[in-house]
């Protein structure tokens, strides 16, 4: 069971150039959330904003354990989930990307924590 | 319909050509699986932009492939690396950083793939051709595969490219497939002055407006003359590729899948239609400057890396002229295209007018810039867009020309006359 606070992001973030892999903070100068750390969170976002370099930052960011424990979007991004995937296979180091409806991600607010099934399914909220 | 995999992607998967063909063939069904794909297809080509270097974790990517006995299955072409590997003194960054840069760089040769080092293979001698599956990461040329040359490429990005490379295998899915490729969101160019779209640099702010407001919907430009010149296309295509996620866009009467509106839209109905204005085009010039003054430190073009077209017009706006002592004037290109300029005796023209040519990276992220304190000048809309946050530097947006004159006086010059004219 994966178990964090949600970091809902007010707008997509690149991972390249917005988020520092060695720290999890998001750099972005244009960012609202700038600053933040997403290190241990369950992040929320729409969706990437893909850069082609995401896939290699998002590994990077597994690799240093500055990652969110998890990525929850509305669509599928392949940038993200390609990183999420070499990590498994590099390092056997788990980090889901689960795809909901506009309902359910509206429904998390930054500061709620949520807790994830092993098959990737939204369980809990308290 | 779940993911079919024929008897060879199986034997790959399992071992059969070795174990790094089987880890790449494990992460493209993954890949597969999450983006539903009914099967895998052929590829005839790829373009990496693993290459470039992010930390230890690529490193390891590719050390592992290696280290299994990854060689590429087709003919692959490596994008731009964190340093200028030819001319590694103008690097400024960290030491430790650029030895990286260097053992990742050397990883990917060993892979088979060559040693190009640019983000702009359509420059290279083998282009892909019309309708050709190819598997191509780097957001630019990306959009110039599908929208100029019509050869059929999804958004790749690192770690799935050279994956596809090894297998020679790629997901149906995406681009690669007619459905997706139909346009559905129309832009109209037709009430724009024409002496404003007979301008080069009208393209990258199209583009980056374009990129802004398309969204997931595949764009198609209404109006512009016939037959508009590649270099054109592709600073529109770069540009909306870095202000939104544009993977292919078409240009009635200028891209292979446009000879008509109603070919592009698949003929159907779009589902938006937009007029662009004088003002919209504005408003993303204001976008693409952050600095205001006449403060001057740097000139930057080159991205994507200029082409021997571009060349030819920078060429002609410094003949016989020099640069201000206090301006830094940087044009980045590929290796290729810089020893064709050496061929011609261009390259000497261009550094007397005090030129510093920059091969296999790019100076919107690599640490070339020598001054980032003073703001810079670029002809580029991708420039424009990443160097501020990459570099910490200011940036103002204009044209080859207004570049070139600036770095005459050693100050920011715009010609604004093409903005009053009517």
């Amino acid at each position: 069971m994966i178990s964090g606070p949600i970091l809902h992001l007010e707008e997509p973030l690149s991972f390249w150039g917005g988020l520092d892999p060695a720290t999890g903070v998001i750099t972005d100068i244009h960012h609202p959330q700038v600053e933040v750390c997403v290190t241990g969170k369950i992040l929320v976002m729409e969706h990437g904003r893909g850069s082609s370099s995401s896939s290699s930052v998002v590994l990077e960011l597994i690799r240093n354990k500055a990652g969110p424990v998890a990525i929850i979007l509305l669509e599928m991004d392949t940038h993200i989930v390609l990183g999420s995937i070499a990590a498994e296979e590099l390092y056997g180091l788990l980090m889901p990307i689960i795809v909901v409806s506009r309902d359910i991600l509206e429904s998390l607010h930054t500061g709620d924590i949520v807790n994830i099934d092993p098959k990737n399914e939204l369980v809990s909220f308290s | 319909m779940s993911l079919e995999l024929t008897s060879d992607d199986l034997e790959m998967l399992n071992g059969r050509d070795g174990e790094a063909v089987s880890m790449a063939m494990r992460i493209i069904v993954r890949l597969a699986e999450t983006v539903k794909a009914e099967n895998l297809i052929d590829i005839t080509g790829a373009h990496i932009d693993s290459c470039l270097y992010h930390g230890l974790s690529t490193i390891d990517f590719a050390d592992r492939l290696v280290q299994l006995g990854a060689k590429v299955k087709v003919p692959t072409t490596l994008n731009v690396s964190s340093m200028d590997l030819l001319h590694p003194d103008l690097y400024r960054g960290d030491p430790e950083e650029s030895e990286k840069g260097r053992q990742l760089a050397d990883l990917y040769e060993a892979m088979g793939c060559k040693a190009t080092w640019t983000c702009a293979p359509y420059l290279l001698e083998e282009r892909p051709n019309f309708g050709e599956q190819i598997v191509w990461a780097e957001s630019n040329a990306i959009v110039f595969a599908n929208s100029v040359l019509g050869a059929r490429t999804d958004r790749y990005g690192d770690l799935i490219d050279i994956c596809a490379a090894i297998t020679g295998r790629t997901p149906a899915a995406g681009l690669h497939l007619d459905e997706n490729r139909y346009a559905s969101c129309v832009y109209e160019v037709e009430k724009l002055p024409p002496s404003l779209l007979d301008r080069d640099e009208i393209f990258p702010l199209l583009g980056a407006f374009i990129g802004s407001t398309t969204g997931t919907q595949v764009p198609v430009i209404n109006g512009l003359k016939a037959n508009q010149p590649e270099h054109r296309l592709r600073a529109l295509g770069a540009a909306a590729a870095s202000t939104g996620s544009v993977g292919i866009f078409h240009a009635v009467g200028s891209t292979p899948e446009a000879p008509t509106l109603t070919a592009a839209l698949g003929e159907r109905e779009p589902l938006n239609s937009i007029n662009v204005s004088v003002e919209n085009l504005q408003e993303m010039r204001s976008k693409l400057t952050s600095a205001t003054g006449t403060d001057l430190g740097t000139v930057a073009l080159g991205t994507p890396h200029y082409s021997i077209e571009e060349f030819s017009i920078l060429r002609s706006l410094v003949s016989g002229k020099k640069k201000h002592p206090n301006i830094d004037f940087y044009v980045s290109a590929g290796r290729d295209v810089l020893l064709e300029l050496e061929l011609r005796g261009w390259a000497d023209e261009l550094r007397s007018f005090g030129v510093s040519l920059v091969g296999d990276t790019c100076t919107y992220f690599s640490p070339i810039l020598s001054n980032t304190s003073d703001p810079a000048m670029t002809d580029s809309g991708k420039w424009a867009y990443y160097a501020p946050n990459n570099l910490g530097v200011e940036v103002i947006y204009s044209s080859t020309s207004d570049c070139v004159a600036s770095a005459i006086e050693g100050k920011v010059i715009l010609d604004e006359s093409i903005w009053t004219h009517e």
